[in-house]
């Protein structure tokens, strides 16, 4: 996706831009092409005129999660109008309803739901034949605004002034004649509301979490969520509210970026002093100095959910890790976040939530830089919620959500992570030798399968500093009655010539079938295939991506190096404590490396065992499946 | 000569119970034993060489065995070895130009023949004394004792009137060989003490501006050879990976830094990682052996392999008191030595597992420690 795209001020390259948006805002889950962007202008010509009142205005409902679902929706009534739209409509229900089943909770939600979105179609027929009567001639973009214009602007009446702000924003990027005009409004318009910024932080974020939000940016609900939250960006300047979360492949080295960030930004973090040279694109802060201060405004979280503060709380110190663990959380925090949340007048739901979602996306990824499987994970929740039809009921809506966040818990990683298991098992043979690095959940799972079917078979946990994560998978182990042997990553070549096999796991899978995983992995993998043994990689489809790295070098993360200077329980070992500001001397604690594919020999996932050539494949796929879901 | 057993005894120990650290220091101390061995032999008029032998001989082996892992011993034993052989055979040949010589009799030296040449029998003689003290090998064998029967011969025939003569010049021949065999051994010891500074001087054509250099491991003549650039006004970066479980790479990044060396201290983990932006990778070796196989810190395999995907040089540093004439066999197992457990895990937390009196009185948990690593003479 990225490749595609011109990088803009303001633009997520992760998110594909389709029909409205501004520069801020792109949802990724439309597949649009840009052709249709140019059209957003004439629209967001009508937004501040519709604005130019009081300085909490809502901008007009330019939202993309609204634009994207009436974009789908005229799409589909371009095609055949009422009967499409309605079987379109319907289908969102359904697929709720045929998730709830295993979804004893949400059953009774589903449920309920059915018999509303049967009624939906009705209403949403009308509004949706009357939005393909006056809009198919103009572009879709026009369309969408057009039929969400007065409910947008009656809504959206209280609204911020942010989003007027974020027009603005893309105006730049999209407009072609009215934008002299439209920026002296906006202008206008800004001033009066810079002084009445109070709570202004969320808002800016949302707005601007489009062109940074690390998946997906529902344009739509920034405006909207920043009326609601606020308190997450504390940039006084609404351009700086623009750009929201740092996109999660921001260089850092890029003054302006970062200082525009750091503005927005709830956790302050301060950044290191001795940065290595090659790493300087990546944020690298001081470890641990925001904990307690984060700690102290739990209570004063307004704009914050306290779910997901809890969550990026557990981030940063480090309490949960791991690709799946993180994903869960965050997704339950989410749940939360739906359950709590109740839509504030003049507002749609959708662009609303969206919005809220993006905002804490972005504290989230002030906590801890987001993974791979976080970012597919969000794309989903935010393409969801831009889904739903616009005329369910609030219940019915944050049911249907609800549901489909458990759904995708429970497709996506829970038995997605059986059917490894299931897969991996059947390659462990009696008396084989196996070697596994780290602490992945799926390859920890395959080993206690494999126990618990009676294979004979030993294993071989290799492990590396600073994080030890093998230690705790020792402990699993072994409480299970597993013949363990533990040994440090540099001792590989000395056992390598016993081991019969390998398993790793992976944080994300890369198009050109890199394995993108725990650093350390590409060592193991190669040492590995020098003594010719097989290398298998358990990873979960919903952590392909479709970008591609070549090294660990243009995209990692950095940890505190504070941990590699001390090294915990060796009090004799501590030579290089005092020397931790030395200038000739850095410390560089990477979490994650990229192996090359040709050390791998075979990825086993939820759509089976696949060569690491397959990926693109399966993601291409992967995705046709979200959408048409 | 019980004076030299005690300190070869207690030296002994000290290799046993590795006490003594790295092999520079312990190629030192093996040579200074060595002298004072060979100076402490009361060594027989006939054969002088192949007494010393027999006793450096002897020594060695006790050496070896004390500590099999620590190679520098064993080459150096045999460097003194070769050593008295040499310089036998040298005596012996000066004997043989100088035998017509008789009043230059200080320079003669004969020492497996109790006359100092006869040109009749000087010929034998020498290749008697070539024979007796080469190290034994299958010529030597097959050749079986020749030399006791010329040694009977020339003392038969060297019982005259030159005995007397003879045994004063003998007994400069017997100064003469330890002395000329202390005086190379004491070379020798300078050849290892300076080996760093030779190795050092070599730094400046091999590292240039701006590179990046990786290394691992704590090893001195690395150091030195770093800073030998340095000094040369050569601005280039370090990474050193820290050598977990022993840290070494710790103790190198503080010297780096103390002697103004632009250091990064990586985790071994992230050597893979590292590696595509590194120019070249120097290490230090334990020991060189025969086939070109490099025995070095646990981790060098590693970085050898990596190196070696993305056409990084490699280079060993290494004095020639590593170089050892073995072949390594199966090197990982039996040239390499296990550590304590308690480097990698905390006996404390983890002592559940690794007791042996619960249950069938193995435990289930095993912990490799190895010190060293083995890089064979061409990865695949």
């Amino acid at each position: 996706m990225e490749s595609r795209r011109n990088p803009r001020a303001v633009v997520d390259p992760k998110v594909r831009q389709v029909g409205f948006f501004t520069s801020s805002s792109q949802p990724d889950s439309t597949p649009q092409p840009d052709p249709i962007a140019p059209a957003s202008h004439p629209v967001s010509s009508i937004s501040p005129s519709g604005n130019s009142l009081s300085p909490v205005m809502i901008p007009p409902p330019r939202h993309n999660s609204s634009d994207t679902f009436p974009l789908r929706a005229a799409a589909a009534s371009a095609v055949s109008p009422s009967s499409f739209s309605y079987s379109s409509r319907r289908d969102f229900p359904d697929g709720s309803t045929t998730a709830s089943p295993g979804r004893v909770s949400r059953g009774s939600f589903a449920k309920s739901s059915v018999p509303a979105a049967s009624s939906l179609p009705g209403v949403g027929m009308d509004s949706m034949a009357a939005a393909t009567s006056s809009s198919v001639p103009a572009s879709r973009l026009t369309t969408v605004s057009i039929v969400n214009m007065p409910p947008g602007l009656t809504e959206k009446a209280s609204g911020k002034q942010v989003q007027s702000d974020q027009m603005k924003n893309s105006k730049p990027l999209k407009e072609k004649t009215t934008k002299a005009e439209r920026r002296a409004l906006q202008e206008a318009q800004r001033a009066a509301k810079a002084a009445a910024k109070a709570e202004g932080g969320k808002a800016p974020l949302v707005t601007s979490g489009s062109v940074a939000s690390t998946s997906k940016a529902a344009k739509p609900a920034k405006p909207s969520s920043q009326k609601n939250e606020g308190a997450v960006a504390a940039g006084p300047s609404e351009k700086d509210r623009k750009k929201d979360a740092p996109h999660p492949r921001m260089q850092y080295d890029d003054e302006s970026r970062v200082v525009k960030a750091k503005r927005r930004a709830v956790v302050k973090q301060t950044e290191a002093k001795n940065r290595v040279e090659l790493f300087r694109h990546l944020p690298q802060y001081e470890h641990g100095t925001q904990l307690p201060d984060l700690e102290t405004k739990f209570f004063q979280l307004d704009p914050m959910h306290p779910a997901v503060y809890k969550v990026g709380l557990q981030y940063i110190s480090g309490d949960i890790s791991g690709g799946n663990a993180r994903c869960i959380a965050m997704l339950q925090a989410f749940q939360e976040v739906v359950r709590d949340y109740s839509t504030p007048p003049e507002k749609t739901l959708n662009r609303d939530m969206t919005a809220k979602i993006s905002s804490y996306v972005s504290f989230l990824i002030e906590c801890r830089p987001l993974s791979v499987s976080m970012g597919n994970a969000i794309r989903f929740v935010k393409n969801r919620i831009a889904k739903l039809p616009i005329t369910l009921a609030e219940y019915e809506a944050k049911a249907a959500l609800q549901s489909d966040i458990e759904r995708f818990i429970n497709e996506k990683i829970i038995m997605a992570d059986n059917v490894i298991v299931k897969h991996a098992v059947s390659k462990i043979r009696d008396g084989d030798v196996l070697l596994t690095y780290g602490a992945a959940t799926a390859v920890e799972m395959v080993l206690l399968h494999a126990h618990e079917l009676r294979k004979k078979f030993r294993v071989l946990v290799v492990d590396s500093r600073p994080k030890l994560e093998g230690q705790l998978l020792l402990r699993r182990l072994i409480k299970r009655g597993i013949n363990c042997t533990y040994t440090h990553i540099n001792a590989i070549s000395y056992i390598m010539h016993e081991v019969t096999k390998v398993f790793l796991g992976a944080s994300s899978v890369l198009s050109n079938g890199t394995v993108y995983s725990r650093v350390g992995t590409a060592c193991v993998a190669m040492v590995a295939s020098a003594f010719r043994v097989p290398v298998l990689v358990c990873c979960e489809a919903y952590k392909f991506h479709e970008r591609v790295q070549l090294d660990s070098i243009c995209s990692n993360e950095l940890g505190d190096p504070n941990a590699i200077s001390k090294v915990h329980g060796r009090e004799d070992i501590n030579y290089l404590d005092g020397l931790t500001n030395n200038a000739n001397l850095q410390f560089l604690n990477l979490m994650y490396d990229a192996t090359p594919s040709d050390y791998i020999s075979m990825i086993i996932t939820d759509y089976g065992m696949v060569p690491p050539t397959s990926v693109p494949v399966i993601v291409r796929e992967y995705q046709k499946e979200h959408l048409l879901v | 000569m019980p004076d030299v057993q005690s300190t070869v005894l207690e030296f002994v120990n000290k290799l046993r119970k590795r006490k003594i650290e790295g092999s520079q220091a312990t190629a030192r101390y093996t040579v200074e034993l060595l002298r004072s061995v060979i100076s402490q032999q009361r060594v027989p008029h006939a054969n002088q060489a192949s007494a010393l032998i027999d006793a450096v001989k002897a020594v060695g082996e006790q050496l070896v065995a004390a500590n099999p892992v620590e190679l520098a011993v064993g080459n150096v034993v045999r460097r003194v070895l070769h050593i008295i052989r040499e310089e036998n055979l040298s005596l012996t040949t000066a004997a043989m130009a100088g035998l017509d010589l008789m009043d230059a009799s200080d320079d003669d030296e004969l020492d497996n023949s109790k006359g100092i040449g006869y040109p009749a029998m000087s010929a034998a003689v020498v290749a008697a004394a070539r024979s007796t003290l080469r190290p034994p090998s299958l010529q030597t064998l097959l050749e079986g004792t020749p030399e006791s029967a010329t040694v009977p011969y020339t003392s038969s025939s060297g019982a005259d009137s030159e005995s007397k003569s003879k045994s004063a010049d003998k007994s400069s021949i017997t100064r003469k060989l330890k002395h000329d065999v202390i005086e190379e051994v004491n070379q020798l010891i300078q050849e290892i003490a300076g080996c760093h500074e030779q190795i050092a001087e070599q730094a400046i054509e091999h590292i240039h501006q701006n590179e990046v250099i990786l290394t691992l491991g704590s090893s001195r003549t690395v150091l030195e050879f770093l800073c030998a650039a340095k000094e040369k006004k050569r601005s280039f970066r370090v990474f050193v990976a820290e050598g977990a479980p022993r840290y070494q790479g710790h103790l190198l990044a503080k010297e780096l830094v103390a002697r103004g060396l632009p250091t990064t201290v990586i985790t071994d983990s992230a050597v893979f990682a590292m590696i595509s932006r590194v120019n070249m990778v120097i290490i230090g070796a334990h020991a060189v052996m025969a086939n070109g196989g490099v025995i070095g810190p646990v981790g060098v395999n590693m970085a050898a392999l990596a190196a070696q995907k993305h056409a990084v040089p490699f280079v060993v540093l290494a004095g020639s008191h590593k170089l050892c004439p073995l072949y390594p066999h199966n090197p990982e197992v039996l040239l390499n030595e296990l550590r304590s457990p308690s480097e990698l895990l905390d006996f404390g937390e983890f002592s559940d597992c690794l007791d042996f009196g619960v249950g069938s009185g193995s435990p289930l948990l095993q912990v490799v420690n190895p010190t060293f690593d083995y890089v064979p003479p061409n990865p695949c």
